[in-house]
Formats: structure tokens, C-alpha cells, sequence
């Protein structure tokens, strides 16, 4: 095709040449059919199911991506709005505001901001979460749960083999389709 | 007072046995009186489907584009713009995931796992390359693969490597894409994902031992012609493998070399053959007696590997969750360990019996049996092979690139003189260009 002279080749070996080529291209062949039958053309994405998380901190340390890919998510529909709330304050905090020594958050993600007494609203603030699942132990603990780990798919670049799946002791993490990318808590299923 | 009542709720749930792991709704949600607006939580959507068939429309366009540059044009400045825009989109842009390398492991454990779905576009990252490369060699290395250009692009001071270290460490890649295949194949660990070295640059972000990695391999790759492309990458082994009998691959100007070794030396790679033109070992019975002990050599190694193999395939096995979490809940039953894991904490949770979990490690672990020994006797066959095609006299009598080590970055080129000149009669200029050719010379 290119080579400015031909190659002075024997013929018996661009024969062999040929031949094992041929038995290449047969081998890419099987393997192409045998693969097509086994890929999906539907594509999925990871999630987390929230009900089999159990915490343990894995989402943070254990995805490639820095910070995580998985962030946690604040339900609203879900949340008391409590004054006392147990993922966003210590166990026992010193007092009821806004004081880094009060707060389980270890990046202060959560933000507070007061309603109509006695009730406040908590917002995540996604860039500072780290999805290490303080926030998420303490709300299922105590509170309704209407906070919980979620894979965010503007992050996350849905590695064929999840780091954190492998890690995941609980078996939490799940392929789900692609159009339906999330797997949230709702109201129903806790009652 | 309803400040008092959620205290003592509070109060009595601390001291509640934990039932429930996921949480039950403990304080009804307020109905608030003065308009407030729940915000509604966002959902950004994947990466559309459509856009992975672009890559892989990309990934044709920059293979046909770098066989035509490399073998048709016979352009290197082609060939390190191409390289350098691949090096942005498949790097930069789609984060360095899924790429060719890594997608050994998904063919692996698609091949062995009939439950494993592996995606389309995974599929085509493996398979493209490969047959581009049937034809018109290893291409894809020079051109397309982000990980190649970038340690294409650091290049700066090419140390020779003496040949023996060059042949040892060429073994390297086949028995990583041994390891990659047999911890893929059992469902364990993608090992060669885990240790890429550059996809945390591309993402500008990753732990700090990948960071370091990255930034070692670049540091080596300043003095070391690709480093991690000739010493490590499984994918390039496979490469290799197929090219060495490719239709089409580059070649220089072969009839009338006139060994002055320019190119030889222009080689960062270390690709370009040194012709043997005598036998070292003329004499035939020798020579067929030396023959006939590499052959032994290469069964013992064989052997000796396989069983090397069967005797690391319980500590390989044990890098599979599923062995590791059966061993954590033996040890925990036989009261050998007291801390129990996170793994063994929620295992116990699910209340599925302790044998199932026995029995499919067990699975695993007679998977790894069989996969370990012939990892071993691969590993041994790649030694032996090694050392008989080092010790082989070869046949050429020119100065011409080796298929399987050439990545086709197309710089001899430039530096063979019979192909300045050849390029210059082309070019309809019928003067031989002495002064350029003695600069290149001395550069």
C-alpha cells in the first residue's frame, strides 16, 4: 500500500503471514459475535439503593473519583424539618447552632436555615460533600431518613467495574437504567 | 411543648434497640401554614447514550486517519497533531474511560461470566483497535491511545535501554494481561484500571498513589521512550501479538539501505531491528542442540509457573469479595477474630445462611484453582518464548522497524536519508539535500 519498494519477502512466509492473519480476523469474529450476544444495547448506570446502604463510609474513600462521585441527598418530602436535627448536629453538641463544633458534617455541607419556629430546613451543598455518610448514619438513626447516599451521574463517569460496588459490603450498589438513573426514598415504603 | 415531646422521643429512640436500619418515619412532616416551598431534589441525568456512539464514531475516524497519515502520508507531524488532539478528547474530555486497555478486562469477564453484560461501546474499544491493527499494524499506539501520546509528548532526552533489561522488561506487559485477565475473569479486581497511571490526570483528580504514579511514569517517560507503553501495557502485549502479523506496517526505505543506523538510533523506542547479519552460531549441531535445551527450558518454565500458580491461587482468590467476607465470617465464627467488619456486620444483617456464602466461595476459589495454574504456565511460556527469540538468529539484513515493537510514531522518517531523499524525488526537487541530512545526523 505505502512501502516505497516491496519487501524482497519469500513467499512461503507472507503465506504464513496470511494465514495467521486469517485465523486473527476468525478469532475476532468469534469473539465480536460472541460478545454482541452477551452486551445489551439498553445502558445502565450505578445507583445506590438507599434501603441496603448501611453507612460505612466506602462511597467516600473508595470511588475514583476525588471528592466521591456519590454525594448525599436531602428528601424533602421526607424530612421533619427538626429542630434537634441527629445528621446535621453531634451527638451531643455543645448547642443548637451553627458552630463547626456542633456539626457531624465533617465538611460542613449540611446548611441550616430556620423556618417558622420550631422548624428548619437542611440543604446540601453538593460541591462540599464527600458522601462519607455521617449525615445520612445519624438521619437513619434517629430521624426520619429523608437523607441517604445517592450516585450524582453529573459526576460520576460509570466505570464498568464500580470501585465502590466491589466494596460495597452490603451489596447496596446496583445497575439501573440509564432513563431512570436514580433510586430515591419515598414516604410509602418507610410507613 | 413540641420542642419537649421530640426530646423525649429523642431520649426513648436512644435507648431503642436499632431495628430498622433504614430509618422509619419518626416525626411526621410539618404541614407549614405561611407559603413555603419545598425545594425539589436534583436529578442530573447520565451521560446520554448517543454520545458514547460518538466516541466510538471518533475512535474509527482517528484509527482510519491515523493509518492513513502513518503508513499512506508517512507524515510524523500528522501523526503528533492527531495524537495530541486524541490525547484532549479521549483523555481530557471522556476522562480516559473506556479505553482499549481496560477493556481487556471487560471482554474477560464477559467471556467467562455469562451473567456479565458488557456494554456496546466497551466492546467496540476492544475490537476496533485490534483489527485496525491486523492490517496496518500498531497504529492505534501512535495515534489514538491518550495514554501513548501522552508520554509521546514528554519524550524529551531518549536514553537507549541496553537490550537484555529491554527484553526482560518486555515480558512485563504479557504477564500483566495475564494478571488483568485472570483477576477480571473471576469477577475479583480490575487490576489494570486500578493502576492506570494517567486516567487521574485526565480527571484532575484521584488518590495520591495514582497522582504519584502518573507523574513517575512522566518523569521516567522524559528519558524512557514510553515507558508504561513498552514495559507494561497488557493491551499493547496483544497489539504486539497481532501486528507482528499485520497486511500493511511501517518500513523504510529497505532495498537500498545503506545502514548508516540514523534511523537505529532516532528510534526512541528501540523498534527499529538491528540486522544480524552472521549467525552467531554457525555451527548447525550446535546450534540445533542449543535449540533443543531452550525448548526444555521453555516445558520446565512452563511447569515450574503452572505450579507456582496452584500455589498462590489461595492468596489471589482471597482478593475476591466474596472469598475474603467467607474467610472474615469463618474466623469470626471460630472466634478467631472479635472485631467484626463492616462487610460481616451487614452480611449478618441479610440473615442469608452462612453455607451459601461457603459454597459460592468455594466456586470462586475452584475458579481461581484453574485460572491461577495457567496464568503460571502462561507466564512461563511468555519466559521461554523470550529467551528462544533472543537467542534466535534473526533474518533480516536492514535496518527496518520490528511490527510487534514499532508504535508507528513515524520519526525515522524523517531521519532516513534514503527517505528524504526519496520524499524530495516525489516532491519533483531532484537535489539531494546533504546539509539538513548531516544536521539531523548530529541531533
Amino acid at each position: 500500500m505505502s512501502a516505497p519498494m516491496d519487501k524482497p519477502e519469500s513467499s512461503r512466509r507472507q503465506f504464513f503471514n496470511g494465514t495467521v492473519r486469517g485465523a486473527f480476523l476468525f478469532l475476532l469474529g468469534a469473539a465480536t459475535t460472541l460478545l454482541f450476544r452477551r452486551s445489551q444495547p439498553k445502558r445502565t448506570v450505578w445507583q445506590i439503593d438507599p434501603y441496603k446502604c448501611i453507612c460505612c463510609t466506602n462511597c467516600a474513600t473508595k470511588c475514583v473519583m476525588h471528592p466521591s462521585a456519590v454525594k448525599c441527598v436531602q428528601v424533602y418530602p421526607m424530612c421533619g424539618y427538626c429542630k434537634l436535627c441527629t445528621g446535621y448536629f453531634e451527638p451531643e453538641p455543645i448547642s443548637l447552632d451553627t458552630g463547626a463544633e456542633n456539626q457531624l458534617c465533617p465538611t460542613g455541607a449540611i446548611k441550616r436555615r430556620q423556618l417558622e419556629d420550631p422548624y428548619y430546613e437542611y440543604n446540601i451543598d453538593e460541591p462540599l460533600c464527600i458522601g462519607c455518610a455521617k449525615c445520612v448514619k445519624g438521619c437513619v438513626l434517629f430521624g426520619n431518613g429523608s437523607f441517604f447516599l445517592q450516585v450524582r451521574h453529573d459526576r460520576c463517569v460509570n466505570c464498568d467495574e464500580c470501585a465502590i460496588a466491589i466494596a460495597c459490603p452490603s451489596q447496596a450498589f446496583q445497575r439501573v437504567p440509564a432513563d431512570k438513573p436514580y433510586l430515591f426514598k419515598n414516604r410509602e415504603h418507610q410507613a | 411543648m413540641r420542642r419537649m415531646l421530640r426530646a423525649c422521643l429523642y431520649l426513648t429512640l436512644l435507648s431503642l434497640p436499632l431495628v430498622a436500619a433504614f430509618g422509619v418515619e419518626r416525626f411526621p412532616p410539618p404541614e407549614f401554614d405561611a407559603g413555603y416551598k419545598m425545594p425539589v431534589t436534583t436529578m442530573p441525568p447520565a451521560r446520554a447514550l448517543w454520545l458514547s456512539y460518538v466516541d466510538v464514531a471518533v475512535l474509527v475516524a482517528a484509527l482510519a486517519l491515523a493509518s492513513y497519515l502513518v503508513l499512506k502520508k508517512r507524515s510524523r507531524d500528522g501523526v503528533l497533531a492527531l495524537s495530541v488532539f486524541s490525547l484532549l478528547y479521549f483523555g481530557f474530555y471522556q476522562q480516559g474511560c473506556v479505553c482499549s486497555i481496560g477493556s481487556v478486562q471487560d471482554v474477560a469477564l464477559a467471556l467467562f461470566n455469562s451473567g456479565y453484560v458488557v456494554p456496546l461501546t466497551t466492546v467496540a474499544f476492544f475490537l476496533l483497535p485490534l483489527l485496525f491493527t491486523l492490517f496496518f499494524g500498531r497504529t492505534f499506539c501512535s495515534g489514538v491511545c491518550p495514554m501513548g501520546a501522552m508520554q509521546d509528548l514528554v519524550l524529551l532526552k531518549p536514553v537507549k535501554v541496553p537490550a537484555w533489561l529491554e527484553h526482560a522488561l518486555g515480558t512485563l506487559p504479557f504477564v500483566y494481561l495475564g494478571a488483568g485477565i485472570l483477576f477480571a475473569a473471576t469477577g475479583s479486581l480490575f487490576i489494570i484500571c486500578e493502576y492506570d497511571p494517567f486516567v487521574a490526570l485526565y480527571r484532575r483528580t484521584g488518590s495520591f498513589g495514582m497522582l504519584a504514579l502518573g507523574a513517575a511514569f512522566l518523569i521516567v517517560g522524559i528519558f524512557v521512550g514510553r515507558p508504561y507503553c513498552r514495559f507494561l501495557c497488557p493491551y499493547g502485549a496483544l497489539l504486539s501479538l497481532v501486528s507482528r502479523f499485520s497486511k500493511w506496517g511501517v518500513t523504510l526505505s529497505p532495498t537500498d539501505c545503506i545502514h548508516c543506523q540514523i534511523c537505529d538510533t532516532a528510534c526512541p523506542y528501540g523498534a527499529i531491528a538491528d540486522p544480524m547479519l552472521k549467525d552467531p552460531h554457525p555451527d548447525p549441531r550446535k546450534r540445533a542442540r542449543r535449540r533443543l535445551a531452550l525448548l526444555a527450558l521453555t516445558a520446565l518454565l512452563v511447569v515450574l509457573g503452572g505450579w507456582l500458580g496452584e500455589r498462590l491461587s489461595v492468596p489471589f482468590s482471597n482478593s475476591h469479595a466474596t472469598v475474603s467476607l467467607a474467610e472474615q465470617i469463618a474466623a469470626e465464627d471460630a472466634g478467631k477474630i472479635k472485631e467484626p467488619t463492616d462487610a460481616s456486620k451487614a452480611f449478618r444483617q441479610t440473615g442469608q445462611p452462612v453455607e451459601e456464602l461457603y459454597a459460592e466461595a468455594h466456586r470462586v476459589r475452584g475458579r481461581f484453582a484453574v485460572g491461577s495454574v495457567l496464568f503460571g504456565a502462561f507466564v512461563g511460556l511468555v519466559f521461554g518464548l523470550t529467551l528462544i527469540s533472543v537467542s534466535e538468529p534473526h533474518e533480516r539484513n536492514v535496518y527496518d522497524p520490528d511490527p510487534a515493537d514499532c508504535v508507528s510514531c513515524g520519526r525515522c522518517y524523517v531521519y532516513c536519508p534514503k527517505e528524504i531523499v526519496r520524499v524530495k524525488r516525489i516532491q519533483g526537487k531532484n537535489v539531494i539535500p546533504l546539509t539538513p541530512v548531516r544536521g539531523e545526523q548530529k541531533g
